[in-house]
């Protein structure tokens, strides 16, 4: 299993997570050695196996629909890099 | 005083011998002169404080926690309100937690002191605390070694006496391998056991807040403070909370004890491509197996058994693990919290930008394997084919605990490797995890003890592995162990 580097870029562009140029041929060459690693798995037997997405196998674990506490307006933006009045301000979206 | 343990500490502030304050001040003064060579902490908070509204408790006769007047340090991927809370990335170098986690209010209605936050890799993803953005931890037993990881700053506090108890996270052996490298105890509790709240998620279904400690003793009372029920997590099980600590000195009759043929093969990863696997060490498999021979004298069958799933157990993970991180980390988009970049071209460069200045190499590893295992055309050959082998490992366990008490192995391959040796090789870091990651992946408690050292003086750690919600079973039977040996009492000269 190899990866190039345009598939690494491919699947950073999904990440949304920039990698130098630099770091392109290195990323790709360590994911397919791990990739080499983890293809051991397709030699094991699973016909017939349910996947176990989670150990303790919950499901629709409810509360009663009343208000509790939640952070205020300027607990929750406290850590914002950029804020405007009581809103996250973000660059433009639109026109990109 | 920084040797004793928390259960002495308690007893001596009982009997009127020691104040909160002067424990407080004798760690905190431990660590200024220790911590510049072991780099165990990433904030030390002056607590005193906290000690003096103990002690004034104690003499008004008020009712006190169990912890009172115990310093615990707390690994810095737990937020504790109105303090940093880094995770050991760049991302969240600037991020202050608006609330406690559910354990730190649990330390806090406890009554213990909270000293500080603690190293750890990068988003706890690592083997050595070598990943944190910030410094590289030394191990107390000898400086040019790892503490192992992610856990390492709370364990290496533990070990260097900066503090009687530590809280870590235990994603793929966090807790257990540095608790094993640093010759301490150390516990994952079964997924479910301690509430997530406040924990930063790393692999959601995976992730379990633990105790380090020097003692059974001591893990048994810092676990029995912090499990139990919490609504605000979904997957906290609603299932009472027993008496460790009461409890951890009643040894198990006849036991049985089951012990895994794969964890002792000389190279267990099978693994291919790539270099060397990760073998058990000679030295490491003679303390284990001497380990045993105790239990046999105390009345224990040891039955050989096989997980035989075991070997796919790192594959697994790194699937499982890294497409759960790969969701889990898509919060940090420079919009609400975390580093935002200067410079950008527009929204989507924004948080490209953000995430490529803030995470490290192995965190950007990570998300790019998870995202490609999830990615449309591989999530079958990759995500849904770990999910049905994940099964199988559970399934080992499940049968294997028909017959069995507990499982014992090695917590770790090797005793602890010097810094550097393993940043080259990913896959090499990785199969330091070999024998602890299936726990993981079934959601069951494992707790790492000291079992001996090797010849260079380093602590080697045997692993003890029960079913389900089985905390007391387990905790009881490594206290057995520990009442006959002297491995814990011994502390490392700094």
């Amino acid at each position: 299993m190899s990866l190039s580097a345009d598939e690494v870029r491919q699947v950073a562009d999904l990440a949304r997570l920039e990698i130098s140029d630099a770091d392109l041929e290195p990323m790709a060459r360590q994911l397919s050695a791990i990739l080499d690693y983890i293809n051991q798995l397709q030699k094991v037997n699973t016909d017939g196996v349910e996947p176990l997405a989670h150990a303790l196998e919950l499901h629709d674990v409810f509360r009663e629909d009343v208000t509790g506490h939640s952070l205020s307006v300027e607990e929750a933006l406290a850590n914002a890099p950029a804020r405007k009045n009581d809103f996250y301000r973000v660059p433009p979206v639109f026109g990109e | 005083m920084t040797n004793f343990t928390a259960t002495e500490l308690l007893q001596k502030q009982a009997a009127g011998d020691l104040t909160a304050e002067a424990i407080t001040t004798s760690f905190l003064a431990r660590i200024t002169q220790h911590d510049p060579h072991i780099h165990a902490f990433l904030a030390v908070t002056d607590p005193t404080e906290q000690a003096r509204a103990v002690d004034a408790k104690r003499r008004r006769g008020d009712a006190l926690g169990r912890l009172a007047g115990i310093p615990v340090a707390v690994k810095d991927v737990l937020c504790t309100r109105g303090q940093r809370t880094t995770c050991g990335s760049k991302i969240l170098r600037d991020f202050v937690a608006p609330y406690d986690a559910h354990v730190i209010t649990r330390l806090k209605e406890a009554d213990a002191i909270l000293i500080g936050k603690t190293n750890c890799d990068e988003f706890a993803m690592g083997s050595s605390t070598e990943n944190s953005a910030y410094q590289v931890t030394r191990n107390p037993w000898d400086l040019e070694r790892t503490p192992g990881g992610s856990s390492g700053g709370s364990a290496a506090a533990v070990a260097a006496c900066f503090t009687p108890l530590a809280l870590g996270s235990d994603t793929g052996g966090s807790i257990r391998q540095p608790a094993s490298l640093c010759g301490i105890a150390g516990m994952k509790p079964s997924y479910g056991r301690v509430s997530r709240y406040g924990l930063i998620a790393y692999g959601s279904s995976l992730d379990q807040v633990g105790p380090f400690a020097h003692d059974v003793r001591d893990a048994a009372l810092l676990l029995e403070v912090i499990a139990g029920h919490d609504p605000r997590d979904s997957t906290s099980v609603d299932l009472p909370v027993l008496q460790y600590a009461k409890v951890v000195d009643t040894p198990i009759n006849q036991m049985t004890i089951g012990v895994p043929k794969e964890f002792f093969l000389p190279s267990p990863s099978g693994r291919g491509a790539g270099g060397e696997g990760a073998g058990l060490d000679a030295e490491v498999e003679k303390s284990v197996r001497e380990a045993l021979n105790i239990y046999e004298s105390l009345g224990a069958t040891i039955k050989e058994i096989s997980l035989p799933h075991t070997p796919h157990a790192v594959a697994v993970y790194y699937l499982v693990a890294t497409a759960e991180a790969s969701s889990n980390l898509a919060r940090y988009d420079g919009v609400h919290f975390g580093h935002r970049a200067a410079a950008f071209n527009g929204l989507i460069d924004m948080v490209k930008k953000s995430r490529g200045e803030g995470f490290g190499a192995e965190v950007k590893r990570r998300i790019m394997l998870g995202t490609y295992a999830l990615s449309s055309g591989y999530i079958d050959a990759y995500y849904l084919k770990a999910l049905k082998v994940r099964r199988l490992i559970r399934q080992d366990f499940d049968r294997a605990f028909a017959d069995c008490d507990v499982i014992m192995g090695p917590t770790a391959p090797t005793a602890a490797f010097k810094i550097g040796e393993k940043t080259a090789d990913p896959l090499a870091m990785y199969l330091s995890d070999i024998y602890t990651i299936s726990a993981n992946l079934a959601g069951i408690p494992g707790i790492s003890i000291p079992c001996g050292f090797t010849k260079a003086g380093l602590p080697i750690g045997l692993q003890i592995l029960g079913a389900p919600f089985t905390e007391e079973k387990l905790l009881r039977t490594a206290r057995m162990y520990e009442r006959e040996t002297e491995w814990h009492q011994r502390r490392p000269v700094l």
